[in-house]
């Protein structure tokens, strides 16, 4: 028998999970092969709806689904997070004590905020990158009358658009309350333009600017004075602030800095083969990897698509048939618009004007997206 | 260039989000003072944005090579 582990339960795994299941169903039926997911989490998330919610136009409950319900039945799930990674014995043990072995394993336990790195953000910064922070920001925005909105940038984040998307989604939110002319949004950014896309950051000054939205490039946090409310940076600066909202520096999973896979939680990743470094048979899928490439749902899902491809290459042909080509596919809300960014290793993007088609799109996928995490889209 | 204690390698190269600085900013934060880092780069720019950012806050910008279609951006972190 040939074992498959899938450690995590977020976007990268369960499509990586659900397309396997479905190219290997005689296998998996007559016993040939095992696919079996170890998750933290009985709940399957869906992270990109957090931006709305924060500004109220998702409710968090929509947010989530049953994780067993979503994937195929051939699929052995257990909600039993991994504690320890023995890979030289090719297992993993388990929080219940079970140990699994594998033929081959895929780490995809995502990644997680980390607001502690920079000191008073915790304390004094608003974020909408969990459900509590999510609805705490809400909550803050609907009392918000006047004043300055600072919106500050860690380094790494998931979600690369973010910062913009709630940038113009503030503008919206307010200009929808009649509060445009009472709110001033200011936009900070780590380097010298307005976002890490050269193209998406030549569509995007304008649109600020169109919007009445101030920037600072090469800004990068170094702390929140909340008695001041200022917000000072690694370059020198500092910003007043009457609300100020993080997009924060993230980490990968503490079990994989306690096993010590990587700093800060990053697994050094093969960029095309997606294998562990060091490790033929171990490969890593979505955030956690430490390539340079966006930290998305799309890389996820494109990693996932390969990483499928190529387990169902070795198995049945004992080859990998492709490699990962850096493709990633980011949405742009804009307000009552979006576009879209989209590229790969070789080939920037080159987003277009927005349009309400593809606001609306967006607003569909976040409907569709449960479709793609069975594996149907 | 001075004696290396380990020089970390940044490959950025064909990476466009978030990109060869940001990939720098991100190290930078794990690596101990003193330390040397080289970053690899297919982006004409980070040949400028990279040197102009260091000298912002505070970091030694070495050198800079361009090899082929690749730049290798050598620098020591100053400071914590």
């Amino acid at each position: 028998m040939t074992n498959i582990v899938i450690v995590g339960g977020g976007m990268g795994g369960t499509i990586l999970a659900n397309n396997l299941a479905r190219r290997l169903k005689e296998e998996c039926r007559s016993g040939a092969v095992k696919i079996t997911m170890l998750s933290a989490s009985p709940r399957h998330f869906y992270q990109p709806g957090l931006l709305y919610v924060a500004v109220g136009k998702m409710t968090a409950p929509e947010l989530y689904r049953d994780q067993a319900s979503l994937l195929d039945s051939v699929i052995q799930f257990r909600v039993d997070p991994v504690v320890t990674f023995a890979l030289k014995e090719q297992q993993v043990v388990c929080q219940s004590g079970q140990v699994v072995s594998y033929d081959y394993l895929v780490i995809a336990t995502g990644s997680r905020m980390h607001m502690d790195g920079i000191p008073g953000l915790a304390e004094y910064g608003e974020t909408f990158y969990t459900e509590a922070s999510a609805l705490q920001l809400y909550q803050r925005l609907q009392q918000f009358n006047s004043g300055k909105i600072v919106v500050a940038v860690g380094v790494p984040h998931k979600c690369p658009m973010a910062p913009l998307e709630i940038t113009f989604m503030l503008h919206e939110y307010f200009k929808n309350r009649g509060l445009s002319d009472c709110v001033k949004i200011h936009y900070t950014y780590p380097i010298n333009r307005v976002h890490g896309l050269e193209n998406v950051a030549k569509w995007a000054a304008p649109e600020m600017e169109k919007r009445g939205i101030t920037y600072e490039t090469f800004f990068n946090m170094k702390e929140v004075d909340g008695v001041k409310k200022v917000v000072r940076s690694e370059e020198g600066s500092e910003v007043a602030y009457d609300l100020l909202i993080a997009i924060p520096a993230h980490k990968g999973m503490q079990v994989l800095e306690d096993n010590k896979l990587g700093t800060n939680g990053w697994l050094p990743t093969n960029r095309t083969t997606l294998q562990l470094e060091g490790h033929e048979r171990v490969f890593v899928c979505g955030d956690t990897t430490n390539i340079p490439i966006s930290k998305a749902g799309s890389t996820a899902h494109f990693q996932a698509d390969t990483l499928a491809d190529n387990l169902v290459g070795l198995i049945r042909h004992g080859t990998t048939v492709r490699e990962y080509d850096g493709k990633v596919f980011c949405f742009i809300e804009a307000g009552k618009e979006a576009t879209y960014a989209m590229f790969d290793y070789k080939n920037p993007p080159e987003p277009r004007p927005p349009t309400r088609a593809i606001h609306w799109f967006k607003l569909a996928y976040n409907k569709l997206y449960w479709l793609s995490a069975r594996g149907l889209l | 260039m001075s004696n290396i204690r380990e020089r970390r390698i940044i490959d950025a190269r064909g990476s466009f989000c978030p990109g060869p600085l940001m990939e720098l900013i991100v190290v930078l934060k794990e690596i101990p003072v003193e330390d040397e880092v080289e970053v690899l780069s297919t982006d004409q720019g980070s040949a400028r944005d990279i040197p102009e950012w260091l000298k912002k806050v505070g970091h030694l910008h070495l050198k800079t090579e361009q090899i082929n279609e690749v730049w290798h951006i050598f620098l020591k972190k100053m400071k914590p």
